[in-house]
């Protein structure tokens, strides 16, 4: 039994972007209006357009991001140097604003999507989308490929989302408190009977609700990881603490959810 | 080492619990977890979560008019540098 370890192994990032940052996270602020995520479905087993059509597309509305498949999840790494449209990057570096609007059109859903579960907030996200896409215009030409450059976008959006939190400085959690033991701090600890197993019962629906309603750094280490697939010593770099931090975070985070999607659960079986 | 571990309590075990998931050892075979119902639901609880956050990949797409906003913006920084030279 291997826990959330069966996933596609990403290209280490480009750290030079995150030298710049200030030391991340002593405080996370982030709303915590039981946000609730947009849940646009894509149909399962849609296929991606070929990068010849995707070539012809100059709108970047014309929402060519190839979509993700439902049975076998997208991962950002998928999208590596291969599948990016080399000449469009090529071109925006120089300055073609057809080409990078283009870029946007390939990169936006996935930008956006980072965006709304780091902070659960459609209209925050979107802003952060922009900023992202703003910084991406200004530091394109600095791109030299030593990461795909899904990769390296990515990157420096979670850099957008997580210098705001520190900007909002709502100061609801540091990482390094979420270590200590408190008497509080025992999510889902599990010594009583196994009386009612999540598998098979979790809906997407359920676990969009918990995961926006979990506490910002248990949130942002469980959507790096979990759902984004980033490593423990990636997350270590980003966030700028331990790796053991991380995989605590993480597995509070993981024990939280569980009391959630439980309380959902009965809550169900009682009506 | 092994008459430890399957020793250990519930307690003692879940305080362990971070480190073994995260390094990906193989759990199935832990002592504690062959005489221990409740932690070998609290763990296949803890993988169902973790294969159900997959389903949480991109799917939400932004609002249309967000590249205009964008596409603005880039054109008053480009206004205002090009001012500046």
């Amino acid at each position: 039994m291997k826990i959330g370890m069966e996933k596609t192994k990403l290209k280490p990032f480009d750290v030079a972007s995150m030298q710049t940052l200030q030391p991340i996270l002593t405080r996370i602020g982030v709303s915590c209006s039981k946000p609730r995520l947009a849940t646009t479905s894509t149909p399962p087993g849609r296929k991606q357009m070929p990068r010849s059509d995707l070539a012809k597309k100059n709108s970047p509305d014309s929402n060519t991001e190839p979509a993700p498949q439902a049975a076998e999840p997208v991962r950002v790494a998928a999208v590596d140097s291969k599948a990016v449209d080399a000449d469009a990057l090529a071109r925006a570096q120089a300055g073609d604003h057809h080409a990078f609007a283009h870029l946007y059109s390939l990169h936006k859903r996935r930008i956006y999507s980072l965006c709304l579960r780091m902070v659960g907030n459609a209209a925050e996200a979107e802003d952060l989308t922009q900023e992202a896409f703003l910084q991406l215009h200004r530091k394109i030409a600095t791109f030299r490929g030593d990461s795909a450059f899904s990769t390296w976008l990515h990157r420096l959006a979670i850099n957008v989302v997580l210098m705001h939190l520190r900007k909002k400085g709502l100061a609801l959690m540091s990482l390094d408190e979420a270590m200590e033991p408190t008497q509080s701090d025992g999510p889902g600890r599990s010594f009583g009977a196994p009386d009612l197993a999540l598998a098979g019962s979790i809906d997407r629906l359920a676990l969009e609700r918990a995961v926006g309603d979990l506490p910002a750094g248990y949130r942002l280490v469980f959507v790096l990881h979990d759902v984004e697939g980033y490593e423990h010593n990636e997350i270590a770099d980003m966030l700028e603490c331990s790796i053991g931090n991380s995989k605590s975070q993480l597995h509070k985070a993981r024990l939280k959810l569980r009391d959630a999607l439980r309380t959902s659960l009965e809550r169900g079986g009682q009506r | 080492m092994n008459s430890d571990r399957e020793e250990m309590s519930c307690q003692e075990f879940q305080a362990q619990l971070p480190e073994l998931v995260g390094s990906g050892e193989d759990m199935s075979k832990h002592p504690h977890l062959q005489s221990c119902e409740n932690c070998k639901a609290l763990l296949a609880d803890l993988q169902t979560i973790a294969d159900a956050a997959k389903q949480l990949l991109p799917v939400e797409q932004p609002k249309e008019d967000l590249w205009d906003r964008i596409d603005a913006a880039i054109r008053l920084e480009e206004g205002a540098l090009g001012q500046e030279e």
